[in-house]
This record gives C-alpha cells, structure tokens and sequence, in this order.
C-alpha cells in the first residue's frame, strides 16, 4: 500500500516527523493571524480614541495585576440583549492601545466595555473598598489595600517609552512629564495644574481627586480613573456617520 | 523479529521518571486543592483575603497548577517513559534529563510566586512574566532535544504512534508559547512587560495559543498515553493503525483552526470567527476518531474492565473525552456560544475534559506505571483504585452538572426581556441565583480531591511495598476469593 509505505517513510525518519508536524500546525496560525495585521481591514477609524494617560495606564496595570480579567469582560458583543444592558457594542479600536487585550473570557462580574461615567467616583471608591457596602449580593473581593497603598509613579515615563517602542503613539513631550501628569490628574484642576495634561491628551480628561483622599494619590486614584475613561473615549456620533459612508 | 527477553531490555532512566510522578502527585492535590478554595470563594466572598488570596491572584495559582504542573509533569513523566520503552533504548542524556526536572519545577514555583505577589502578563494561561518565560523556553528546547534524540536513536525502526503525539506537543507547545508571549520588559531589573500586541491582534492570537493549550498540551500529550497506555493494559494492539494516521494528522492540523471560536460576535473580523467555528465542528470528527480507535483497541479484551479499575479508569477518561469533543464543537458554534459564552458552561466543559479526560488518563497511566517503576508486583489495593475512580466521578458529575443549570440558566436571564420590552433581570439578580450551584461546584471538586488523596495513599503503600492483605495473599498474589481474580499486569 503506497499510503502506508509513504507513512512509514516519516515513522522511520524522526526528523522528517518533526518538519512535517511543524508545517502542518503553522498553516492554521498563518491564515488567521497574519491578515490582521492589515489594520485598515479590522480596525475601523473612529474619532476619540487615544492613549491612555499615565494614571489611566497605572490604574490598567492595577487591574491586570489583581486579576479583574479573570471576572470582569471587557468586550460588548453585538447582540440585542448586551447592548441594552451594557451599551454600543465594542469596536475594534477601543483596545487598539491595550497590551494586552482585556476582553475576558468569563462574567463572573458584569462588563466593563462601558463602565465609565456610569457611577460617581464615590460610589466606586466605596465599591472597591467593600462591594457589600453598595452591592449587598456582590461576591467580589474587597479592595481596601489600593486605597492605603501609594501610587508608584517613578517609572511611568518608562512604561510610555516601552509602550511607544509596541506602537502606542506617546511623544516625547507626553514620556518626559509622565510622572507629573499621572500627579496633576489625581489631584485634578482645584489644587493643580492640569494645562499641560490637557494640552497632552485632551479636554475630556477626567481629572480629579478620584479616592476621596486629597493629600494621597493612591493606587486607588489610578483604578478608579482607568475604570472611569472605560469606554468614553469613542465619539459615537462620528462613528456613525462613518458607518454611515461605508459601501 | 527476534525474541525479546528480559535480560535484553536496555537499563532505562526510571530515576527521573520517578521525580516526575511523584511532581505530578504533588502537584495535583496542589491544584485540586487550589480549585477547592477558589471555588469556595465565589460561594462565600469573605473567604477572599487581600491582597496575596484574592480570586483574581489565586485562579491563575490553581490554573497552572493544574494545566501545567500536574499535567505538565504527568506528560513528563510518561513521555519519558513511554519514549525508552518503545524504542527500546535509555533515555538520552541524564543531566540534561534531570535539568529539565528541575528547571520545569523551578518555573512553576516563579511562576506561582509571582501570581501571589500580582506579577501576571494577564494572558489566561500564560500569566507569567517575560524572566519566567524565558526560563520555561530553556527548558522546553531541553525538553525537546532530550526527547527528539532518544527516538532518533531508538532500536525499533518505527517510531511508535504514541510517540508522535508526543512530539506533536512538546514542538506545538513551544511554537504556542513564543508567539503569545512576545513582550517588551519595560526594565530588565522589574517584572512588568508590554505585549507587543494589542486589542484585536492580541485576542486573537491569546485565544489562538489558549485553544491550542487545549489541543496539544491537554490533548495531544494526552493522546501519548491512550495510544500507549491502554494496548498494554488490555495487551490486545491499537485498533487500527490506518485510523491512527488519519486522527494524528488531522487533529493536529485541524486544532490550530479554532481558536477563534472564543471570540464569536466581537470586534474579531467575522471571517475569522466563521472559520474558527468551521474548523470546531469539524474537529469533532478526529476527537471521536481517536476515541474510538481508543475504545475499540479493547475488542475481545471487554471482559478486562469488569477486573481491572486501572485500565476503567482508561476508558472513562476516553468516554469523558468523547463528551468533551462533542460539547466543545456544540459551544463553539455561534448562535450557543451567545448563549454559553461568558458563564459557568464554559467552566464546567473545562472541567468536563480536564477532570475528566485529562485526569483520569493520568490517574489510570499512574496506576499502571508506579508499580513498575518501583519494582512492585501490584498495586497495594486495587479495591481502593476503585473507590477512587468512583468517588471522583461523582465528584465530576456534581460539578459539570451544577455548572450546566448555572451557565444556562444566567445565560438565558442575562437575555431574558419583560412583558414592557425592559431587560428582566439586573445583573446582579443573575450573581444570587448562582449561589446554591457554586457550593454543589465546590462539593463536587472536595469529592475529586478525596479521590486524589486515596491515590496518593495507595501509591504510598505501594512504594513501600505493602500488598492489601484482604486482597493479596502475598506479594501481588491475588486472593482466589477476591473479585481482583484474573487481574493481570
């Protein structure tokens, strides 16, 4: 049998074994993979969406850290019912600048594509220090510690460098006052300066005392103003003037 | 061929074989026990204490523990075992054999330091940070050299099937593992790192490694053992060699396909999403082929299931997989995955395949090799292999069942309307009615453990070369009253 005989010839050559299961399991990858790097193709241009400001990214790398993704999606599919309960569904450039993605897998919790502006900062601050305090049949972890723990903001501008060498568009200005920038929008424009943050990365910013502690910037501050810019950066009225003008 | 007597069988490595089993033991009640507290924690909140035993910092402890350090260390164990046996030849290289003993639990415990302390890449599966992978690659191509040059030096002139799916996985896993975990260090003094992808580009290739973890470390691997294991328990051949071929390639091929079935209705281009469903339906058919060429390999040997838990053990594991494979193509077609995605369905399809599948094949190979290798004629009971496999099937059967009615049932509410066109439930009405199944989860996972612990107690008085006096006269001689009567190793 020619089938058999040809078989044989990789059970008997190891090395050819091992080429030939290499091919086969790379062509799946290829043909997936690959044409998403053709950006135009996947991403849609919408209007808003930009880097997340330093405290914004310390306060991502906070949530990556304690494992929210293990509970919380990030991700609103386009069907009736998610939308109603979570908002527009999500679009592919919301996460164009998350390294990695954060849209889950699991809702343990609810979503979070669209938690920002949705509850007082307050109300978060509250939650996050003890869910049960707001939500009587949450089952989530208490959070107490970010608000006693200080934010480290030493490093910020070097995890912009790191981020801008991955794609993320960070200028030089923006790397240089990371630090100061991550200072200003937790402390917001009551007691501070908040021109050059503005200046840097718009005037929708949210900046202000998140925690409720004015004299601390906690890493309470940087969570609470990620989860609060969640899905608030896109221009909902442009992208539907571009879905609008697509063929 | 020439007869083989024993005086002709090559001294095998069974040293570092040993470390590996006993690794995998350790490990496993490690992971079943992690599971237990974390499964807990969801039914009682006030079990989480934070920072360090948090759910968000312990679930990635009890998935690599479970995935990677006791399936890890089993596929260790056995390949090693399996690859000097059927090529008749000792394992290549003893230091560099006992360094990836050493260096694979050397990760593992980085690895689970690090998840304590909130060091995650926060990739399910491939939580750990850029040193860690760097270390486990070392490792891995260790792994694979010891692995290649012990077959390419083997005394057969075919390399046996079960070999083949071994090294399927140990070269597919290490291709996975490069891809999703390309990173830049943001300093070579901290933990941090950035992906090099982001949003859609980095869910597709995370879910394209996730799946593919699935495929080849979790199944290929495991496959090893079937086409190895289960002939020489029921001593009867594979059943088909034809139906071996056609499973092993077009499992492999087909696998990597489906990634994206764990991205259905997002922002992932809908193409990719079509063929990733495409592909996982069509994987049901080399999963089933597979299990039945497993299933059928006891033809005329049946009447061995009544007498020997081990090699039941084996086929329950095999008919868990064929459920598995079936529930998995199920899921991944879209219009269920609206419904299952997101819930506890997809959890208990999981544990379905890894308790169930994954587990009880390790278990029975463990059964069959721990005698062996410590020079014992039998196991010390037989009875209590028994006791084990069905005090964790019912422990099994609790938990896939308890995940069914909760991931179905919050599904449907999540989507359910009132009579006013208004969503009927708030999300956290959906949390509430979770409760009671969360506590029958987390009985069915204290069920699988005690079984494990049997395990390891039985194991125990084997190596310390006890027999079970009720069951054996002496020395693995079965009573002739005993049930066990006509067991043969």
């Amino acid at each position: 049998m020619s089938f058999h005989f040809k078989h044989s010839k990789l059970e008997r050559n190891s090395l050819l074994l091992l080429a030939m299961i290499i091919m086969v399991v790379l062509v799946g990858g290829i043909i997936e993979i690959i044409p998403l790097f053709r950006m135009e193709q996947v991403i849609e241009p919408v209007k808003g969406v930009r880097p997340y400001t330093p405290l914004e990214l310390a306060g991502s790398n906070i949530y990556i850290r304690e494992g929210c993704y293990n509970c919380h999606s990030q991700q609103i599919r386009a069907l009736r019912d998610e939308v109603a309960r979570y908002g527009h569904y999500s679009l592919a450039a919301e996460s164009m600048y998350d390294h990695p993605f954060q849209w889950g897998s699991k809702r343990t919790g609810p979503d979070l594509a669209r938690v920002g502006g949705k509850y007082s900062d307050d109300w978060h601050v509250a939650h996050l220090k003890d869910p049960r305090s707001v939500v009587p049949e949450s089952i989530m972890p208490t959070y107490k510690f970010l608000s006693e723990t200080g934010l480290y903001t030493h490093d910020l501008g070097q995890h912009l460098a790191t981020l801008r060498m991955v794609g993320v568009p960070y200028t030089d200005d923006m790397i240089a006052h990371a630090e100061q920038d991550a200072q200003m929008q937790a402390i917001g424009d009551e007691r501070g300066d908040v021109s050059g943050l503005k200046a840097r990365y718009g005037n929708k910013v949210n900046a202000r005392d998140f925690d409720g502690q004015p004299n601390m910037i906690s890493e309470l501050d940087a969570l609470v103003a990620y989860l609060q810019v969640l899905g608030t950066m896109v221009d909902f009225k442009a992208a539907e003037n571009v879905e609008k003008t697509a063929p | 061929m020439t007869e083989i007597t024993c005086n002709d069988a090559p001294n095998y490595n069974y040293e570092i074989v040993k470390k590996f089993t006993i690794a995998t033991v350790f490990w496993g009640i490690t992971g079943f026990t992690m599971g237990l507290v974390i499964a807990l924690q969801l039914a009682f909140p006030h079990l989480n204490f934070e920072p360090y035993f948090n759910f968000g910092r312990l679930r990635p402890i009890h998935t690599s523990a479970v995935i990677f350090a006791f399936g890890g260390n089993a596929l260790f164990a056995t390949s090693y075992y399996v690859v000097q046996r059927t090529c008749r030849v000792r394992l290549w290289n003893d230091a560099l054999a006992e360094f990836t003993f050493w260096g694979y639990q050397g990760f593992i415990i980085i690895a689970a330091i690090g998840y304590v302390l909130g060091i995650t890449q926060g990739l399910e599966y491939a939580e750990p940070e850029w040193y860690a992978d760097i270390w486990l690659t070392i490792v891995w191509v260790s792994y694979l050299l010891v692995f290649l040059v012990t077959a390419i030096k083997r005394k057969e002139p075919h390399l046996y099937v079960a070999n083949w799916f071994y090294l399927a996985f140990i070269i597919t896993v290490a291709v996975l593992h490069l891809g999703n975990n390309l990173s830049i260090p943001v300093s070579f003094m901290g933990a941090k790192s950035y992906e090099v992808f982001a949003g859609v580009q980095s869910a597709m290739i995370q879910w394209w490694y996730g799946h593919n973890a699935v495929g080849f470390f979790l199944t290929a691997g495991f496959l090893g053992m079937v086409y190895y294991f289960i002939p020489k328990r029921a001593n009867r051949p594979v059943y088909s060699y034809r139906m071996s071929i056609l499973h092993f390639w077009s499992l492999i091929f087909i696998y990597i396909w489906a990634g994206p079935h764990h991205l259905h209705y997002t922002a992932l281009p809908d193409w990719a999403q079509t063929l990733g469903m495409t592909f996982s339906v069509m994987l049901w058919m080399p999963s089933w082929g597979g299990m039945i060429n497993g299933l059928m390999t006891l033809s005329g040997a049946w009447n061995k299931l009544r007498v020997d838990p081990v090699l039941r053990f084996m086929v329950v594991a095999l008919a868990f997989y064929g459920m598995s494979t079936f529930e998995g193509p199920l899921m991944a077609i879209r219009s269920v995955n609206s419904l299952s995605h997101y819930t506890d369905w997809t959890i208990g399809h999981v544990h379905s395949a890894a308790l169930g599948w994954v587990g009880f094949i390790t278990f029975g190979s463990l059964y069959h090799m721990v005698p062996l290798l410590w020079g014992r004629k039998e196991l010390y009971s037989l009875k209590l292999v028994n006791l084990h496999l069905w005090i964790a099937t019912i422990g099994i059967v609790l938990y896939i069942t308890a995940m069914w009615v909760s991931g179905i049932m919050q599904g449907l509410m999540w989507r359910d309307y009132d009579a006013m066109g208004f969503l009927k439930y708030s999300f956290v009405e959906t949390v509430m009615e979770m409760h009671p199944f969360y506590i029958i989860r987390a009985l069915g996972g204290a069920l699988f453990l005690t079984g494990a612990l049997i395990m390891v107690y039985n194991f125990y008085r084997t190596i310390k070369g006890d027999f079970n006096e009720q069951e054996f006269i002496a020395d693995g001689v079965p009573r002739e009253t005993s049930y066990l009567k006509g067991v043969t190793v």
